[in-house]
Parts: structure tokens; sequence; C-alpha cells
């Protein structure tokens, strides 16, 4: 095989079979792996959670994962957080002529890996080249299949959601965007953070199958929490109280913010889930979070509250109150 | 965070907040700088002021002030064959009268987001068959700056490298509020500003208008204890100019950079958005620079044009009015479709009171 992906890997004859045998069988297939137009499922449930998403992040390569690890995490966070159990995934690929055949590789092999820990069968795919230039290195397109073990849809609508529910986040917010930023490279800033891209689906089916009353989730990704919660809010009518001071970042992306002049509550995540939990429920809920290693910083950071219906509005750390809106306009483009 | 929780202290904010309830009197606060704008709301500061307190949001947002004729400038600017446009990320969504350098990028024009003016100049170094313009916008805190990528771009001779200005001073702008009906009885006075100018540039206002002075930092345990300062310093007779941030300000300032930006610019009168002309407010190359000054290199010089009349951005900018007051403001007028410049920018007035409307 060539260093170097040419269009003629693309062209759909003998270069296009030795890439997917090569690359793409050996990382997502087995040996019992034939080739066909489509992919055969045996999915008895009658309701299944399907998802689709699209990964362009510069740079390809960033510490703490890479596209193909965002690309797997990705689709899996959006299946896990409605309730569902990931099973199946597709992926497409868009490569750019010139790409480094070593960085497809670890791109794919990073996938698989993040497959493997997943639990979720990588089953179809598709592989397109185009001229220099005409994209940047690798885009890919992951869609996702998960079915459901009960009937959670009320989980995406945030229809059982009340007053006093707590509200809670798994861990420490915007590493993802500062460990991109630092990959960048433009700015002379080290923060030596990493990106907290992970598939969140056994943290949350630990807390699911515990029968905690887990009233809504979303993965809280570009745009941040404040984005999310706005987008809760303006679903339920009820408004919502973030407690600044709980909120969980590290010191250092904290510092990159205040040079910067970010948000941390506007910035892209790709590990964290929010939980909407009966406040009865809270304190177990954290407990069984924080058994697994992505959920060990899980916090309450806030609660629904019956003022200020559709506003969200954080306690800051002084003791002041501020409304805190949805993120206007793009803070850091192509983050994943 | 080092440096930091400790200007965020809860206990001292909420002391201060207690101890300013021993002044009744009804005064009226203007925060000239837009970080500080920023700040106020960020942290929720209005909610901790007792209601005899007002602050208001003075002409300080320096992408506020440029307005309409700059942007244009800049986006003719950008369709000249071979130029690279180097901006700050604000200036980027500002709507000119009829596009943005974002829609110009979008379309082609290659508009390139810079942390400082030595970055556009390291462009047009590297890229020296191209016209490498920057846009200089903000007051003495970015001016020295800018000032010194221009001597570099002199001492090295480099041809391709060109500053359109729109810099302006604070003093004249804050002189020229004091002549107009505005009612104010203190200043908070810039911070980042006055590490370059020293605290002395404020002298005539407590002299010449009895208006009191005190130049802050930008976290709340700052803010509030320069409310406090100034709440002490009306309810008295003694009007002078305090420097409570004094961490990071002198009353001479920093005489190195005043000495660049002396070297290299000189005052020229200003047009200010929703003010006006104001003599001697705004900066431009002085004759030993000019072959640098975009506007007598590249004659782009675009016609002035009407502003939305139902837009009170004017009488913001002067402090008369709050974002409140205008029809416009969240209807007609947000963050994503701005129809004032109060709007555009982060530090601008009505964009930090959309984003942190002051939950009451």
């Amino acid at each position: 095989m060539n260093d170097f992906i040419t269009l003629n890997h693309g062209s759909g004859g003998r270069a296009s079979q030795d890439l997917i045998k090569n690359i793409f069988i050996k990382s997502f297939g087995d040996n019992k792996t034939v080739l066909s137009d489509s992919a055969i499922l045996n999915i008895p449930e009658d309701r299944i959670a399907f998802t689709t998403d699209s990964f362009v992040i510069d740079p390809i390569f960033f510490p703490g994962g890479d596209i193909g690890k965002l690309a797997v995490c990705g689709t899996v966070n959006d299946l896990a957080v409605s309730g569902a159990v990931p099973k199946y995934i597709t992926a497409s690929f868009i490569l750019e002529e010139g790409l480094p055949v070593k960085d497809l590789k670890q791109i794919v092999n990073s996938m698989a890996e993040q497959a493997k820990i997943a639990n979720v069968k990588i089953v179809a795919g598709d592989t397109k080249v185009v001229h220099k230039g005409k994209c940047d290195k690798i885009f890919i397109n992951t869609t996702g299949i998960g079915v459901f073990e009960k009937d959670y849809s009320y989980i995406s609508t945030g229809e059982k959601v009340q007053i006093n529910d707590k509200i809670i986040i798994n861990g420490f917010l915007g590493d993802h965007s500062v460990a991109v930023l630092d990959a960048r490279n433009e700015m002379d800033l080290k923060s030596n953070v990493e990106s907290d891209c992970a598939c969140l689906n056994e943290l949350i089916q630990n807390a699911l199958k515990a029968d905690m009353r887990i009233k809504f989730m979303r993965d809280v990704t570009r745009g941040g929490l404040a984005t999310v919660l706005n987008e809760l809010a303006e679903i339920i009518n009820y408004g919502i109280e973030l407690d600044e001071k709980n909120i969980p970042v590290r010191e250092s992306v904290n510092g990159l913010c205040e040079i910067l002049g970010f948000d941390p509550l506007y910035l892209a995540n790709e590990g964290k889930v929010l939980m909407i939990v009966n406040a009865e429920d809270t304190n177990n809920v954290i407990k069984i979070l924080q058994k697994n290693s992505l959920g060990v910083e899980s916090k309450i950071i806030g609660e629904i509250v019956s003022d200020h219906p559709k506003i969200v509005v954080g306690k800051t750390k002084i003791g002041g109150k501020r409304i805190i809106d949805m993120l206007q306009g793009e803070q850091l483009p192509r983050i994943c | 965070m080092k440096f930091i929780d400790e200007y965020r202290d809860f206990e001292i904010v909420q002391n201060i907040s207690k101890k300013l309830r021993e002044y009744d009197r009804e005064i009226s606060i203007m925060e000239v700088c837009g970080g500080h704008t920023m700040a106020i709301h960020r942290f929720g500061i209005p909610s901790l002021l007792p209601e005899n307190i007002k602050l208001i949001s003075g002409p300080g947002c320096p992408v506020c002030v440029s307005g309409i004729g700059f942007i244009d400038n800049a986006i003719e600017c950008s369709k000249i064959n071979d130029v690279i446009i180097t901006t700050y990320g604000d200036l980027i969504r500002v709507p000119g009268s009829k596009s943005s350098l974002e829609k110009e990028k979008s379309r082609g024009a290659d508009i390139r987001i810079v942390y400082s003016a030595l970055e556009a100049l390291e462009i047009a170094r590297s890229e020296k068959n191209k016209k490498v313009i920057f846009l200089g916008i903000g007051f003495e805190t970015t001016a020295p700056g800018t000032a010194v990528t221009i001597q570099k771009a002199y001492n090295e001779s480099i041809s391709n490298f060109y500053l359109l200005s729109t810099h302006k001073i604070m003093p004249p702008v804050m002189e020229a509020l004091l002549n107009d009906k505005v009612k104010i009885d203190g200043f908070i006075c810039p911070g980042h500003v006055s590490t370059i100018t020293g605290s002395g540039i404020y002298d005539f206002i407590p002299e010449k208008y009895k208006i009191a002075c005190v130049v802050t930092g930008f976290e709340p345990t700052d803010l509030m204890q320069s409310i406090y300062m100034l709440a002490k310093q009306i309810n008295s007779i003694d009007q002078k100019v305090e420097i409570q941030y004094s961490r990071a300000v002198v009353k001479q300032g920093n005489i190195k950079a005043q000495n660049i930006m002396n070297e290299v610019f000189e005052t020229r009168d200003d047009n200010w958005r929703g003010i006006g002309v104001i003599p001697n407010s705004g900066l431009k190359l002085k004759e030993k620079y000019k072959s640098f000054d975009a506007e007598l290199v590249f004659d782009v010089k675009v016609s002035s044009v009407k502003e939305n009349t139902a837009c009170i951005c004017g009488q913001i900018l002067r402090g008369l009015k709050t974002p409140k007051d205008c029809k416009l403001f969240g209807m007609v007028c947000s963050p994503e479709n701005p129809v004032g410049a109060c709007m555009v920018s982060n530090e601008g007035a009505c964009h930090a009171y959309y984003k942190y409307r002051n939950y009451e």
C-alpha cells in the first residue's frame, strides 16, 4: 500500500478494496466478514434510538484523543443519553488526497478500540477521497442504533422534570475545548489538559439499572453547559438555578479562560453528561457515578425552581445573581 | 486559583455590600470601560448594590464607538487584490452598512484573526507578495502595541504592512460627557488604560468638575471596593482621583509605553458613534510613518451612512439611557442580529445587558 491516500483509493476499484480490507476490515471486522451492500441487523425491540453525527475537528490528533475516538464516542453518547444501549454504528469517511495512511490507521484503530470499550459493533461504512484542498485531511460521519431495555422516551423529552429535582454533572467542564486549543498551538499557551472524550454508556447504564429516577439527560457538547440548560429550561417551563461555586472546572482551564475571556460554562465537552434527578435519589446517583472512572468528580450543581420560568440563573461565587444565556455565535470553530 | 480567588471572595464582597448601605443618597456612577461593564454583569454586581446606587455604562467599548464607517472601510480594503486583513476577533461580526468582515470572509476575502499587531506583522514578513492591513482599534491599552509594531516595521523597512487606525484616547470623551447633560456623580475609571497612562490623566475631572474618580480593577472585590470608595467620596466634600487598582496602576503610568505612543501617533479630531466629533480624541500615524497609513495608501473612503433612527446607542453611550429604554432591545436587536453597535461587541452595554440581564 502507498504511504499516502490517493484519489485511486476512492475509485471503487482495486485500491479501494485494498484500503477496505487492510485498514477498515482489519480493525472493525472479524475473519468471517463478507463485504455486501448493507449490514443485516437483528433487532428484536420495536423501539430503537437512531442518531447521526459528523466530525470535522481540527487538529485531527489532540491530547486525549483523535477524530476517530471522537466519532465513536460522540454517537455512542448521543444514544446513551437517550437511555438507549448503543449497539451498532456505521462509519463514513471523506479523505483528502495526501492523507498519510499511517494517520488513517491510527484513527481507525482508535475507533475500533472505543467501539470495543463501548461494546458496539461497527457494521457498515463508506470511503470517498477528494482532491487535495477540497476537505481538511479527514472528515468522518458516524450513525448509530441503540436499543431500549425499558421505555425511557421521557428522558429525551424532559416531560417528568419537576421543581426541586437536582442537576448533576459527572466531572470537570471545558477540558475538551482547552485540549483542542492547546493542540492548535496558536497562542503559545500550554495547559497540559487532556480532552475528556469518552464513551459514557456504561456510566449512564449503571445509574439507570439501579432504578434511579433520572428524568432528563443530555451530553454537554458544543455550546457547553449553559446552552444545554437553556434548551432544557425552554422545554420544561420551570426555572433553573445553578450554584456556580459547585461547578467543577480545573484550575488550568479556569486560568486559560481568564486569559482568553472564555466562560467555562460555554466550553465544549466530549465526555460529560448532565442529569436531572429526583432529589431523593441524588446522593445515590452521585455514589453510583463516582464508582466509575468517568464520574469520580460528579457534583450536584443546581436545581429546578419555580421562580423565573424558562430562565437559567447562576448564583455567582460572590453571592450575586446573573442570567446565564445560550451561547451567542461561535466560541471556537471546528471543535468536534 | 491564585491571584483570582482572593479577588472573588464571598465574605469580602458581602461585607462591602453591607457597608454600602451606610450611604442613602441617590448616586449615579459611570463605568467608562467596556471591560468593567462586562465584569459587572458577569458577577452580578448590580444585585449586590443598594437601590440608591445606579451604575451607568459609558463609551468605553472601542468597537461600539468606532462604528460603521470604520468597518465599511475595512470591508472595502478586503476587496482589493492581494490584501490580507488582520483583525482582533471582536471586529469580525460587527455589521457595517451592508456587510460584515465575517460575511466577506465567507465570500472569499482573506481576513485573519490575530491576537496582537505583532502577529499581523509576522504575516507580512512571511507573505511578502501580499499587502497586510492591520485594523488598529482600542484606547491607550492597545495603542502602544500597535505603535511598537509600526516602529518595528519601520526599522525593518517592511513595505507590505499597513495600519487602518481607529485608535482613540479616553480623557477627551470623559470631558465631553461632563460637558453634556449626563448626570454623573463619580467615574469608575478604566483599569487597563490607566496602567499605560497613569491616573494623572483624570486629575482635571475632580479639579474642574468636582467629580469623584477611582481607577478600578476588574475583579468583583475591585469593583465593590471602588464603588464604596466612590460612595464615600461623593458623600464628602473632597473629590479626587484615587487608585483602587494599585497592584497594576501608578500615577505616572508606563512611561516607556507612553513614549512609544507619542513617537508614532498624533491626535486628530475623531468621530465617536452616537456622540459626534470630539477634538483631539483619535490617534493617527505621524508624518514619519505615513507610508504605513492604510487610509493614505488605499483610496477606499466610503461615505457615512445613516443608522436606524429607532436605535438609541448614542444616548446609551452617553449614559442618558439604558438598553432597557430601547424599543429595539431584545426584539429587533440582539447579539445574533445586532442593529446598533452596543449590541455587537462583548463589551457593549446592550450586549452585556442582553447576556446577563440583571436578575431581580
